[in-house]
């Protein structure tokens, strides 16, 4: 489903990824993992589309096709979604707003008409149940004063509500309680199926208890150092990474 | 910009009747030019009272010793005010194109956009319509509604012949023929405008303009709208039109005066959309409008809302003189400039009743080279105990050719008078629009809906039909504005 072949990246003149390879199949969890500054965010926004990388070597192909060429709308389109490390705040554009748009402009991609207005807030509250959003949450403006874990549960929403075929989750775990760690591995895993793959950035083996993945991958210094089972994570756990920065 | 409740039928007959009469006096049309004798023309024309004359003559005798206000954060070549004909006879319908099939297709798309009705579209761009018309009917069941509730809304001509006594009292009132450069101009040579008069008690029982916006086809240079709300009584008026207007008019020069007496409210709205002149400017609308509501009595309110997105060049500051105590004064605006536009308003509360208070919510957009200045003054006098104002300018960049300049003034003579100011500058950001892509959303689809995000509290001001089209109407404005 998603192959990264020889991928660089330069931001600002700065070598960030240098020859990442990573190959995701239909139905398969990984896990991407590594020290900050690695580069796991750079390689999430390069394949959601965010301006500002440049690519110098190597190719993204998502069902055979180039993703570079495309912008991130029409790849979201396609079945990416990114969840944020930094959800944006936008001031009075409210959720509901926002989903409604995202859903139609997928459904005008693929030549289908909007969705009934009634069947949408349905659709939407039935998924916010899902991941314990207030109803009243959905009318606010996008992340607008939202803590830190609404704001995550905040992009699983948007995740249930869009149902992507690849998921791409970047530390989406990171400063939640366990209350909120379980409720946005939920979401993660009423989205597994054998059609979709999801990417999962994190720093936790804790995620990892509840959304196991097939595949572990370490990234450090721009390129994939070491990849393994569910039990690269645990070794990771103990030791840390500096074993593997070493080598 | 200003409506007329006449219905249709009367609309055409009486263009048709003045196109006929035409020929006849043609001779003696008002050659380009101002001068006493314009003025005396223009009002025996109108067959106007003595008493309207000698306003009109001693708004162009202080006119002459006028001249243009300089202060203006605006640029425009020299205005030949001798090169105006200052009265032409209404056109007639027989001069516009004679279906849609002539009228320019690039126009056709914007109101396609807006999403106008064919029947409208074209009223608006001026196609001969078949008098077999939707509206109609619709227009003499609300005109018997107003009538039935007593209150008076005609066109201020009309006004003048049927009720002197109401226009005597309240035209000038709040907006003294010498008031400024444009009022005076204005208040010698306006020949058109609405007057609205709702009696002591009476919640008006419609919106007034909705449904007669498209009679608005033969909109003055000039208008005067005069608005008198009676002690306990409400109205909401609606101006303009989200479709783009032509005019080969290229200054206009309005004049609107509120008057709200003990307990009354008044809630203007605008949607103005004059044509803004292409990418380089040209041929746009000059706007210079002197807009003044007075809360003459106790616990009156006047609110202004408006959205500017047209003209070359909008001059306007919608203000209130909050006389009465306890009067309510708001100001709620959204003006967007694109390409060459330029934009200078804001607005004026002057306090002079005890307990008073006003409210201000500006937000600016400006795009391509568009150029925008918020402008306020909040005045406080001696006499106004108590007086509370709060002040919110916000201002967004898309794109970095625009600006946006804010001054703010204040002038507080009471100590018991509380102030507060608020003001942001902010440019959309990249990855508020970076994520909304992120979701699937084109580009032009993210900055439209983030730019209505940014006036939401504008918007919730006007009422809902407006409010909707207000939100279409900059989308359309601001296509191109990114990429
Ligand atoms: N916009 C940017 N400008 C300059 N440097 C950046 C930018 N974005 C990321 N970087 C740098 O790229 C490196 C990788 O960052 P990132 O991908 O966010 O790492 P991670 O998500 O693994 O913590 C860091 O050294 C970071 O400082
Ligand atoms: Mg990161």
């Amino acid at each position: 489903m998603l192959e990264v072949k020889g991928l660089h990246a330069k931001v600002e003149g700065k070598d960030i990824l240098k020859g990442l390879d990573l190959s995701v199949r239909a139905g398969e969890v990984h896990a991407i993992m590594g020290p900050n500054g690695s580069g796991k965010s750079t390689l999430s926004h390069v394949i959601a589309g965010r301006e500002g990388y440049e690519i110098t070597a190597g190719s993204v192909q998502f069902d055979g096709r180039d993703l570079l060429a495309l912008p991130p709308e029409t790849r979201a389109c396609e079945g990416i979604f990114l969840g944020f490390q930094y959800p944006v705040e936008i001031p009075g554009v409210s959720n509901l707003t926002l989903l409604k748009a995202a859903l139609n402009a997928r459904r005008k991609y693929r030549g289908q008409p909007e969705i009934d207005p009634g069947d949408f807030l349905a659709w939407v509250r039935d998924r916010a149940r899902l991941v314990k959003i207030d109803p009243k949450m959905l009318s606010r403006g996008v992340n607008e004063g939202f803590s830190g874990g609404e704001k995550k549960r905040n992009e699983i929403l948007q995740m249930l509500v869009l149902e992507p075929r690849l998921m791409i989750l970047d530390e989406t775990d990171s400063g939640l309680d366990i209350d909120a760690l379980k409720i946005v591995a939920d979401g993660i895993n009423a989205l597994r199926s054998p059609e979709r793959a999801t990417l999962l950035v994190t720093h936790y083996q804790r995620l990892l208890d509840y959304v196991q993945p097939d595949y572990v991958h370490v990234l450090a210094r721009g390129r994939i150092v070491r990849s393994g089972g569910p039990e690269l994570a645990r070794e990771l756990e103990q030791k840390g990474y500096g074993w593997l920065e070493a080598a | 910009m200003a409506s007329q409740p006449q219905d249709i039928h009367e609309l055409m007959r009486r263009r048709e009747y003045s196109a006929g009469f035409v020929t006849a006096i043609e001779s003696d049309t008002v050659p380009p030019g101002l001068s006493e004798d314009v003025i005396r023309m223009i009002s025996a024309r109108k067959q106007e009272p003595e008493w309207l004359l000698e306003f009109r003559l001693k708004a162009y005798r202080r006119w002459l010793r006028m001249e243009e206000p300089k202060w203006a954060h605006v640029h425009h070549p020299p205005i030949d005010y001798q090169a105006i004909s200052y009265y032409s006879q209404p056109k007639s319908f027989k001069d516009g194109p004679k279906s849609l099939d002539e009228v320019d297709p690039k126009l056709l798309e914007t109101y396609k956009k807006l999403g106008i009705p064919l029947k409208e579209q074209e009223m608006l761009a001026g196609v001969a319509v078949d008098v077999v018309f939707d509206s109609v009917s619709v227009a003499t069941t609300f005109k018997k509604k107003l009538a039935e509730a007593g209150v008076i809304f005609c066109p201020i001509s009309e006004a003048v012949r049927e009720h002197p006594e109401l226009v005597r009292k309240y035209l000038g009132s709040v907006v003294p023929f010498g008031d400024n450069f444009y009022a005076a101009l204005n208040s010698a040579v306006f020949t058109d405008g609405s007057f609205v008069y709702i009696p002591k008690g009476v919640r008006c029982p419609m919106e007034l303009s909705t449904y007669f916006r498209i009679n608005e086809r033969n909109t003055g240079q000039f208008e005067r709208t005069l608005i008198v709300a009676e002690e306990g009584s409400q109205v909401s008026y609606l101006e303009g039109c989200t479709a783009p207007q032509r005019d080969e008019n290229q200054l206009h020069a309005a004049v609107v005066e509120l008057v709200a007496l003990d307990d009354a409210q008044i809630k203007y709205s605008t949607v103005q959309n004059w044509y803004p002149g292409d990418e380089q400017g040209r041929g746009g609308i000059y706007n210079f409008v002197t807009k003044r509501g007075d809360c003459r009595g106790k616990r009156s309110k006047i609110s202004w809302t408006q959205v500017e997105t047209g003209s070359a060049i909008t001059w306007k500051y919608p203000s209130c003189i909050l006389r009465g105590d306890d009067s309510v004064g708001e100001f709620y605006s959204v003006a967007l400039t694109h390409h060459r536009q330029q934009a200078d308003t804001g607005t004026k509360m002057i306090h002079v009743g005890r307990n008073t208070r006003s409210t201000i919510v500006s937000k600016g957009i400006s795009a391509g080279e568009g150029q925008q200045s918020y402008r306020g003054l909040v005045r406080v006098l001696e006499s106004a105990d108590n007086a509370r104002n709060y002040t919110q300018c916000d201002s967004l960049l898309i794109g970095d050719r625009c600006g946006a300049h804010t001054f703010p003034y204040t002038e507080v003579r009471n100590p018991s008078a509380r102030l507060e100011h608020e003001a942001t500058t902010s440019k959309i950001a990249e990855d508020q629009l970076y994520y909304c892509r992120a979701r699937g959303i084109g580009e032009e689809e993210a900055v439209s809906m983030i730019v209505n995000g940014f006036c939401k509290e504008v918007f919730k001001e006007l009422p809902m039909e407006f409010a909707v089209e207000a939100g279409k109407l900059l989308a359309v404005s601001l296509e191109g504005a990114v990429g």
